[in-house]
């Protein structure tokens, strides 16, 4: 077990690998020559050689990577001239925290609604509730989320004028301004999710009932409530916990809307003010930081596995 | 009733086989109301947009600074923008925007992913391993964020943002394709093909790409929904198409500054997007569970 996850780590490495020298090569295929910029309109051939060879830019392709991957995992991300500050500082110590409260907080929501939502739907299986939790899922699967998100601002916030149209307190300072903050925006972002885990629920519940062990179950005399919530939900964690690993790319997207929906200063704001101002090294730390997040959960879910089925622990 | 059984059988057949069949080619649209009603709305939505000028009762981008931001009315049955641009005709023309976007940027991810998946696929050993990390690199961004690094490259405008989408679904089709070809290729056709010393590239060409390419084409009617909504995404980002361009998204996002007062300004292109959405989601979903034989439950 412990070769296997050795491998597995092994395996997320090189994609990671894949990944920055990816987003290495974005930089390179950014339009403008980055000397000519830092030069200004006027230069002699002679100082546009010397910065040349300063900034190592007539290093091979390889070597240029290797320096700069030496000083991304440093934390020498660069400077951004729109936020005038440091990118590491800029993008992991402000703008990660935002996005990564946002999107726990709604995966929080998402599991607390659609998991009872679905369990319901699958248990009253062919009933009208079954029904209208389709419709409500389906609907919400397809809904755009920045949409809905203007849709809230304008009923709760304008109308009832219960939440804050925008802004962003920390949770970490301040715990319940933030949560009062953050539950609008949750709710933008949580709907596809709710949606999502009801159907999956819905569906792997309905396969789980049939299974003879829940036969069993009942056969014991175990109260129905025990037999569903005990015996039928325990066996839907690992899909549940699989499709949301491979999700959270969807999570961290909406993010990205929700984010500008509510002028929260997350990743989102980051990238997109980064491409207006045509600042590839600040767009480059964005695509680093989702893909590492998106490949490191995934490498938890991996290993999470015997965790969550012990008939694979059992195997060698 | 028992003198008249021989009888039965041979008035039945004729009349019974037809109608068994015909019972089967129209069953997709009654066994699936849902399915049936949502086409309906999507072809309609085709319509609108192939027929804007004829359809649309204003110019999109005329402005007229007397109507501006006025509730929908009668003569401006979804109300105007802030520019005094009707948001109706605004919205039919979004359409085309919409779709045209979101049908070629599937077709750019098809044929991207059609290339990778079948290189992956038909490799094997270190380089399939490599090709394969690839494709786990490129889904591990999301498709949004991808198209995101792909505009701060390009630039922005319809074109950019056909492109941009188009690479960003590269990912998924390249997966879906792979697995098709795993699975062809340990068949037997392939083998005798092959042992018949038919060049290896004719092989591909004439018995893999075949059952490759209707799996494919059903993910693309899937997808288009998706590649619409990331372009959308992009224009009420900002960074997708420019204005005055009718495009959803983009007055989606020029109607959140006024939702205090004039919620109609986003709420009716995002009606609009995400009636379409929904139809074609609903669309999708009939079509992959009828033609895909995983999910196919009757043999």
């Amino acid at each position: 077990m412990l070769l296997q996850a050795l491998g597995k780590i092994a395996q997320t490495l090189v994609v990671l690998f894949f990944v920055s020298v990816a987003s290495f090569g974005l930089l390179k295929l950014a339009p403008g020559d980055p000397i000519q910029i830092m030069l200004g309109s006027e230069y002699s051939q002679e100082s546009y050689d010397s910065l040349k060879t300063e900034l190592g830019l007539d290093q091979p392709f390889l070597v240029q990577y290797a320096d700069w991957a030496v000083r991304f995992v440093q934390g020498d991300w660069g400077t951004s001239y729109v936020a005038r500050a440091e990118i590491f500082t800029y993008a992991f110590k402000e703008a990660l925290p935002v996005t990564l409260t946002l999107a726990s907080f709604s995966l929080a929501f998402a599991i607390l609604i659609g998991v009872p939502l679905g369990v319901l739907s699958a248990v009253k299986k062919d009933t009208i509730f079954d029904a209208g939790s389709a419709v409500l899922a389906l609907t919400g699967t397809a809904f755009p989320s920045f949409l809905l998100g203007i849709l809230l601002i304008w009923f709760f916030a304008v109308k009832l004028q219960l939440f804050p149209v925008m802004g962003y307190v920390s949770p970490w300072e301040n715990f319940w301004l933030g949560i009062y903050h953050m539950i609008l925006p949750g709710l933008t972002l949580s709907t596809y999710f709710i949606a999502m885990i009801t159907r999956l629920t819905r569906a792997t519940l309905i396969e789980v009932m049939e299974q003879p062990y829940i036969t069993a179950a009942r056969a014991r005399g175990e109260p129905s409530w025990r037999v569903v919530w005990v015996h039928g939900v325990r066996n839907i964690a690992m899909p549940l916990v699989t499709i949301l690993g491979l999700q959270l790319g969807v999570l961290l997207q909406g993010t990205v809307l929700t984010e500008t929906v509510f002028n929260l200063p997350g990743i989102g704001q980051m990238l997109t003010s980064a491409v207006l101002g045509r600042e590839y090294l600040v767009v480059q730390a964005g695509v680093m930081m989702t893909a590492a997040l998106f490949i490191g959960v995934n490498l938890l879910v991996d290993l999470s596995y015997p965790f969550l089925d012990p008939r694979l622990r059992a195997r060698k | 009733m028992s003198i008249q059984t021989p009888e039965a059988p041979t008035t039945l057949p004729p009349t019974a086989a037809p109608d068994t069949a015909n019972r089967s080619r129209r069953s997709v649209f009654v066994r699936r109301p849902f399915f049936t009603i949502a086409l309906i709305v999507a072809v309609a939505y085709l319509v609108a947009a192939i027929f804007a000028p004829q359809v649309a009762p204003f110019d999109p981008v005329q402005q007229d600074f007397n109507v501006m931001m006025q509730p929908p009315t009668v003569g401006h049955l979804f109300g105007t923008d802030s520019y005094g641009q009707d948001i109706l005709s605004r919205v039919i023309y979004g359409a085309r925007f919409a779709l045209i976007i979101g049908i070629f940027a599937v077709l750019i991810g098809a044929a991207g992913g059609l290339v990778i998946g079948l290189a992956a696929g038909l490799s094997g050993g270190g380089s399939e391993w490599a090709l394969m990390r690839l494709i786990d690199a490129i889904l591990a961004l999301p498709s949004l964020i991808l198209a995101v690094a792909f505009i701060a490259i390009l630039g922005q405008g319809v074109d950019k943002v056909v492109i941009a989408v188009g690479l960003s679904m590269i990912g998924p089709f390249a997966r879906t394709v792979r697995g098709d070809v795993l699975q062809v290729r340990v068949q037997l056709f392939i083998e005798a093909a092959q042992l018949m010393s038919i060049p290896y590239l004719r092989v591909v060409w004439r018995h893999v790409l075949p059952n490759v390419i209707f799996p494919l084409a059903v993910q693309v009617t899937i997808r288009i929904s998706e590649a619409i909504l990331v372009s959308s995404s992009l224009s009420f980002l900002g960074i997708g198409v420019t204005p005055p361009t009718p495009d959803w998204g983009l007055m989606i996002a020029e109607g959140r500054d006024f939702v205090s007062f004039a919620p109609w300004m986003s709420a009716m292109p995002g009606f609009a997007l995400a009636l379409l959405l929904i139809a074609l989601t609903i669309v999708g979903d009939g079509i992959r569970e009828e033609f895909d034989p995983k999910l196919r439950k009757d043999p």
